[in-house]
């Protein structure tokens, strides 16, 4: 087998882990006879268990790994914490007396042992910078960050799915020709651009309605304050939205020119019927790869539209804390971002497994 | 697979024509501007956030730089960086995923494991991890791009070549006692090759995206040096007063993104359009 080729166009723009994972399933979408043989022994344990049993000890694996790797890159590499925090004119006396401080004179399993058993227990250490626990300074950012990625996927999951199936019924036709074009166009600029050329258009120069900065009230909820989440909101779908469109588009065509919708139609069922019960449920499986994938995407891309619209959220918080080098913030908010990216993929896999028949009953086809 | 055949669809495609017009020019803008540059980019020669006017074409930025200098001197590092993170990336990738293809067993879930931890990180935070610890070097940078694209490009030509390695005509090189050395890199990389080149377009237009998003950040070339990037950040409190400053340089990071993009997207397009024909 070659790669699988009618449909090239959509899976190789689609990026990395996703595309790879269903081409082996996508495939097996259309069968649903296999169902029958799960019938026959319902006694024994779900065919499925095993496989997520294994998933989520990888996943587990893997966040510890994620956890050894940024400790790691921030407290083992050659470049010496102590000595970036206190800057080149401290004297040597004092950088050691800061390394005795940040326990950096034992040896480094023993530091790791001991930040990640702190961590473990919500201790994370305080802010070099303001000395605050570093579980407090993120918590709220953590809220409205969580408030503006929701408010995001709200809007695009079920618009990418509505508008997907809407081009896919109609392809070819010039308003699926111009929708794919401008798609192509919208996902290719740096979302930074985007954001720039909303706020020129929304907030500055044309139509200057919206704060282009988003100086939120540290007391109430992101909520309550939607005025201020409107632009950083509305950046983020316009990035993420085409992937997620093209993608519902492709798989729903790839679903509509199947056999089983032929014999649908042979069959002499409804137009309507074969849509709603037959192409959309086999076309929006492949989705929720997508949507985590783009959720992931998402969370490296709130960083710099939180820093272009000065959002009080997590990424622009990991943005200050690079910039003065607060370790113990770099090192949760890392960590944080990257096991919320690790749950994520695990809950897609699953979702993906649970929802396709033949999957839940051979999980182990998949090789994951 | 027949050349004129190739070249033919590629004429007829416009995407293809147009993400090459696009990509190169700004590559020739990029290469050729620090020479045509009417002014030193460091040269203080106007007003703060001046207007244009004859001496500055698209006026002055928030130190009285002349920005239509700066935009053509700052094209260069965005470029090459971006090249050259693809196609490390690309190069190192197809080997590893070739690898794990092709031998399969413990070595490929090793590869496969690693490259879901990585995947893990998303690409910008991961690169700032490492230039927060270890400065902003321009190859340091490179090379952590790279790193962020590996683990996409090593699952492409992994999945590619496991399909290839069935196949008899593979299976009669290994019979027939090649190395496997041989068999990797002259009968399989030939044949994953252009999947491979759609993804090095897809890449480079990530690649623009984080560079250009990385010294805007500030964690890019260091000022005063022109960067496209970096300008757009510079000028951003200008906005309302002098907003080509802030819009030529996001305009031109886009088109490049866009051109590259397109060009993958028209390359896989006439791939696929051949291997449908056949």
């Amino acid at each position: 087998m070659t790669i699988n080729t009618g449909t090239t166009i959509s899976k190789l723009e689609q990026p990395r882990r996703w595309k790879i994972k269903t081409q082996s399933r996508r495939s097996t979408f259309i069968s649903f006879e296999r169902i029958t043989q799960a019938g026959t022994n319902q006694y024994t344990i779900p065919a499925w268990l095993p496989w997520i049993v294994k998933r989520i000890v990888s996943s587990l694996l893997g966040i510890i790994v994620i956890s050894m790797l940024v400790f790691a890159a921030t407290q083992a590499l050659p470049s010496d914490p102590a000595r970036v925090i206190l800057g080149p004119e401290a004297t040597e006396d004092a950088v050691e007396v800061f390394r005795k401080h940040l326990g950096m004179d034992q040896p480094i399993t023993t530091q790791y042992v001991k930040w990640i058993s702190r961590a473990l227990q919500g201790d994370w250490g305080h802010s070099i910078d303001s000395n605050i626990p570093v579980t407090q300074l993120i918590a709220g950012r953590l809220e409205n960050s969580l408030a503006l990625v929701a408010s995001v996927l709200i809007v695009i999951i079920p618009g990418s799915l509505f508008l997907g199936v809407f081009l896919a019924l109609r392809r070819d036709s010039w308003i699926d020709r111009t929708c794919v074009s401008a798609m192509i166009a919208l996902k290719a600029i740096p979302s930074f651009a985007i954001a720039i050329g909303l706020m020129m258009l929304l907030a500055t120069s044309v139509f200057p309605v919206l704060p282009a900065v988003s100086l939120l009230d540290p007391n109430q909820s992101a909520f309550a304050q939607p005025i201020f989440m409107i632009l950083p909101a509305l950046t983020l779908v316009i990035a993420t939205l085409p992937y997620l469109t093209r993608l519902v588009r492709g798989s729903m065509i790839e679903v509509l020119d199947s056999e089983f919708i032929t014999s649908a139609r042979l069959r002499g069922l409804k137009h309507r019927t074969i849509i709603w019960q037959y192409a959309i449920p086999n076309a929006v499986i492949p989705a929720i790869q997508a949507i985590a994938l783009t959720t992931s995407v998402m969370i490296g891309g709130v960083l710099i539209v939180e820093v272009v619209f000065t959002y009080p959220g997590i990424g622009s918080a990991l943005n200050s804390a690079v910039d003065i080098r607060d370790i113990p913030v770099i090192q949760a908010i890392v960590v944080f971002l990257a096991g919320s990216v690790m749950l994520i993929n695990l809950l897609a896999d699953i979702a993906t497994v649970m929802l396709t028949p033949r999957l839940r009953t051979q999980p182990a086809s998949t090789g994951a | 697979m027949n050349i004129s055949a190739w070249t033919k669809k590629i004429r007829q495609n416009s995407q293809i024509g147009l993400g090459f017009t696009l990509s190169a020019g700004i590559l020739l803008l990029a290469l050729l501007g620090p020479w045509l540059a009417p002014h030193s980019p460091l040269d203080l020669v106007g007003p703060r956030y001046g207007s244009p006017d004859a001496n500055a074409l698209l006026g002055y930025d928030y130190l009285g730089h002349d920005v239509w200098s700066r935009l053509l001197s700052g094209g260069l590092s965005l470029v090459w960086m971006s090249i050259a993170a693809s196609v490390i990336a690309l190069v190192s990738g197809a080997l590893i995923g070739m690898v794990a293809g092709f031998f399969r067993g413990r070595i490929d879930q090793t590869i496969l494991w690693w490259s879901d931890v990585f995947l893990a990180f998303p690409n910008l935070i991961l690169i700032l991890l490492v230039v927060a610890m270890l400065g902003r070097d321009p190859w340091l940078i490179v090379i952590i791009v790279s790193i962020a694209f590996l683990p996409g490009v090593i699952r492409l030509s992994r999945s590619i070549t496991l399909g290839i390695a069935q196949q008899e005509y593979i299976e009669a090189t290994t019979m027939m006692g090649y190395s496997t050395y041989r068999i990797l890199l002259r009968e399989i990389l030939p044949n994953i090759s252009m999947p491979l080149l759609i993804h090095l377009g897809t890449m480079l237009s990530w690649a623009v995206g984080i560079l250009a998003g990385l010294s805007f950040l500030g964690y890019g070339v260091e000022p005063p040096a022109a960067d496209w990037g970096l300008m757009v950040n510079e000028n951003r409190a200008g906005l309302q007063i002098q907003p080509y400053a802030v819009l030529a340089p996001a305009i031109l990071i886009a088109l490049f993104a866009l051109g590259t993009n397109l060009l993958a997207e028209g390359l896989g397009r006439a791939q696929s359009g051949i291997k449908e024909a056949r």
